[in-house]
């Protein structure tokens, strides 16, 4: 799950980790009320979407960058009447772009200096890890590739936490100077404490900047949950912004299936996370393009199957649809019910290739040949692979 | 020969009474296994189907059973505290099937577990078998025949597409562990190689992997210096996007890290051999057996 940066500044201020003055507006009243309250400063105005490369993007209504920086409430109030509610397009959107519902209205920095540094869980440990570095506002792929040694790395004791004595020594590889070596560990503290308060798998924070005035803050910050420990965290699940998502993987979720939509022309449906990739993967081999993940786990009902083809359908690249199922614990009989009902209530138009294989597998072909459906049927994941391939190329 | 598991496992099952574990419970007394005790606070000196008894706490089942085996079962929000509950009492194996587990208990769990004697496999995990033996966990027990290859996996249905095309092929298998699919677990693949490598009922060993963490590097450079058996492998997530959970909570490829092409390169520099397909797994392993 990902969050916005206006709610990402609201966490770390709850665990006092300094950051820049400011707040979420959702009109352009809030917009200038704001400005005012920050004051005779610069202000940059930022528009509040999951994507990145929004100071690149261009809206639609031709007014171009979705980060601007003012100095007047008027001047804020003016640029943000050309951003709310109005469809922000950056390299990562797409074309169809995302409409902007809020501005992040803060004070902007003086920056003399920018850092990295991310709490993140290792797995190879199996405990946090504290990254830094003093080359930051970049990427960390590239400096971690480039220059290795620029890379701090500082592992955390998952029982004890975060000692202050780490918080000291990682202050001074990180170059701060002494009168800010206490506000540097106190941030890094406070850091720990939100990534262990909130289950997350990461909280990167790029960049940590010193201001000219010698102040260090947490400029920007990047939210990894866990999504397993969002259950005694209604406080981050209720952050969650659904029009930010592909509503079929929303549409999905609520029935309990595991969804990602893809670009590909071929459908799969399959039981078991592992089994699915490797769906994916086999089509890809035979030369076809998978549209999906889809995983409708152990247990799937016939419900499930019906509203898991409703989804597959509904994405209209789709050519065939490959169903592989391994029943295991999951009755192939079940299975093959399911399908059968939702190819007759759905009506059916695109090429559907079934390979069933284990518990009752015999019954579950049986319920297939006799239902009259156009189902092709296939021996093994190979050949049901070879199947859907041939049968999506057929019908472009 | 088997590794872990064999006819003298004596489990106790937690969270008995539950809807799945009572369910999987009943599928592995059919196949042989031997359960001698369950475990649900608050349902204590109850009998589970009339024969086997229900215990509070796992340190009573151990006393009156002296069971050496757990299988968890228990929801999500308890589940950590069932393994920590197991492994206080010195049980040899505890296998946990439980899915959804927060990563930060089971960072905790990993670190308790230090120095102590217990072994975890899973969690979010099919379970392990030794065929013709024991078994413990959700897999479906028929698709094994016993026999001297070991098969490793992270996922479930995935380990019982490689295992039926062994047993169809007419290879049997040693022993079969999930060993699950979430970020932190118990047993790494690393783990199970060199028991397997041990092991002289093993002759072969599949090792399944998906994309993610480095687990299947470390023991491709393991078994590249140690291992004379043949090994198999198959990486899923070929076509994975970036970023994006492949519903295991550790199927996800970051910061270009954990891709499976990167893995498989690995692999085949350890001299295993690896399935181009998932479908091709059992003949990739018998073709170099027979090289």
């Amino acid at each position: 799950m990902n969050i916005h940066e206006y709610q990402a500044k609201e966490l770390l201020q709850k665990f006092d980790v300094a950051t820049t003055r400011g707040r979420v507006a959702s009109s352009l009243d809030d917009a200038e009320q704001i400005a005012r309250e920050l004051g005779d400063v610069d202000i940059v105005v930022k528009a509040q979407i999951h994507a990145g490369g929004r100071g690149k993007g261009t809206f639609k209504n031709g007014f171009k960058g979705g980060v601007h920086i003012r100095r007047t409430p008027d001047q804020v109030r003016d640029v943000a009447l050309k951003m709310l509610g109005q469809i922000l397009v950056t390299h990562q959107t797409g074309p169809a772009g995302r409409k902007v519902n809020k501005l992040l209205v803060a004070e902007s920095a003086d920056i003399a200096r920018e850092i990295y540094f991310a709490v993140l869980l290792d797995r190879a440990t199996a405990a946090p890890v504290i990254v830094a570095s003093t080359e930051g506002g970049v990427e960390i792929e590239a400096v971690a590739a480039k220059s290795p040694e620029k890379i701090i790395r500082e592992p955390i004791d998952p029982l004890a936490g975060l000692q202050p004595f780490q918080a000291r020594k990682l202050a001074k590889q990180l170059s701060f100077e002494p009168p800010q070596l206490k506000s540097a560990s106190k941030l890094f503290e406070g850091l720990y404490r939100t990534f262990v308060a909130y289950d997350c798998s990461m909280v990167e924070v790029n960049p940590l900047v010193v201001t000219t005035k010698g102040e260090v803050l947490a400029l920007d910050a990047k939210f990894n949950f866990d999504d397993n420990a969002l259950y005694r965290h209604p406080e981050i699940a209720a952050l969650r912004d659904i029009a930010e998502e592909d509503p079929r993987e929303v549409e999905a979720s609520k029935h309990g299936l595991n969804y990602i939509g893809l670009d590909g022309n071929i459908a799969c449906l399959v039981n078991g996370a592992g089994l699915a990739m490797a769906t994916m993967d086999i089509i890809k081999f035979y030369g076809g393009e998978p549209a999906n993940f889809l995983d409708v786990g152990g247990g799937a009902t016939e419900e499930q199957v019906t509203e898991a083809f409703k989804i597959l359908i509904a994405d209209k690249k789709v050519k065939a649809i490959l169903v592989n199922i391994f029943g295991g614990i999951m009755k192939c009989d079940i299975i093959a019910q399911g399908i059968i009902n939702a190819a007759k209530t759905l009506k059916l138009s695109v090429l559907l290739v079934v390979r069933l294989e284990g518990t009752n597998v015999e019954a579950g072909k049986k319920l297939i040949a006799d239902s009259g459906l156009a189902v092709i049927a296939a021996d093994d994941l190979a050949d049901a692979a070879q199947k859907a391939v041939k049968a999506a190329a057929g019908k472009k | 020969m088997s590794i872990l598991v064999d006819k003298s496992a004596r489990l106790v099952v937690q969270g008995i009474t539950g809807g799945a574990g009572a369910f999987h419970t009943r599928q592995c007394m059919d196949y042989g296994t031997n359960v001698v005790a369950g475990v649900t606070p608050g349902k204590g000196g109850q009998m589970f189907d009339g024969k086997v008894p229900v215990f509070d706490t796992v340190s009573e089942a151990r006393r009156e059973t002296s069971c050496n085996a757990s299988m968890v079962f228990v929801p999500a929000p308890a589940a950590a505290d069932s393994i920590l509950e197991a492994v206080d009492t010195g049980v040899e194996l505890v296998v946990c099937i439980t899915e959804g587990i927060p990563v930060m208990d089971m960072m905790r769990v990993k670190a308790l577990m230090r120095g102590k004697q217990s072994r975890l496999i899973g969690p979010n995990c099919p379970g392990i078998i030794t065929p013709g033996a024991c078994k413990i966990g959700i897999m479906p027990g028929y698709i094994h025949k016993p026999g001297n290859i070991g098969v490793i996996s992270r996922s479930g249905t995935l380990t019982y597409e490689a295992v039926w095309q062994l047993t169809s092929r007419g290879y049997g298998q040693s022993t079969c562990i999930g060993i699950g699919g979430d970020p932190i677990g118990g047993l790494a693949h690393l783990d199970c190689v060199k028991l397997f490598n041990e092991d002289p009922g093993t002759d072969a060993i599949i090792l399944i992997g998906e994309i993610g963490g480095s687990a299947e590097e470390e023991a491709a450079e393991w078994i590249k210096k140690n291992c004379e058996k043949p090994v198999a492998a198959f990486i899923a997530g070929m076509t994975a996007p970036p970023g994006r959970r492949m519903g295991h909570a550790g199927a996800i490829v970051s910061g270009g890290k954990g891709t499976a092409a990167g893995k498989i390169e690995t692999l085949k520099e350890a001299g295993i051999a690896v399935a181009e397909t998932p479908a091709a797994i059992a003949d990739t392993l018998i073709a170099r057996m027979k090289a």
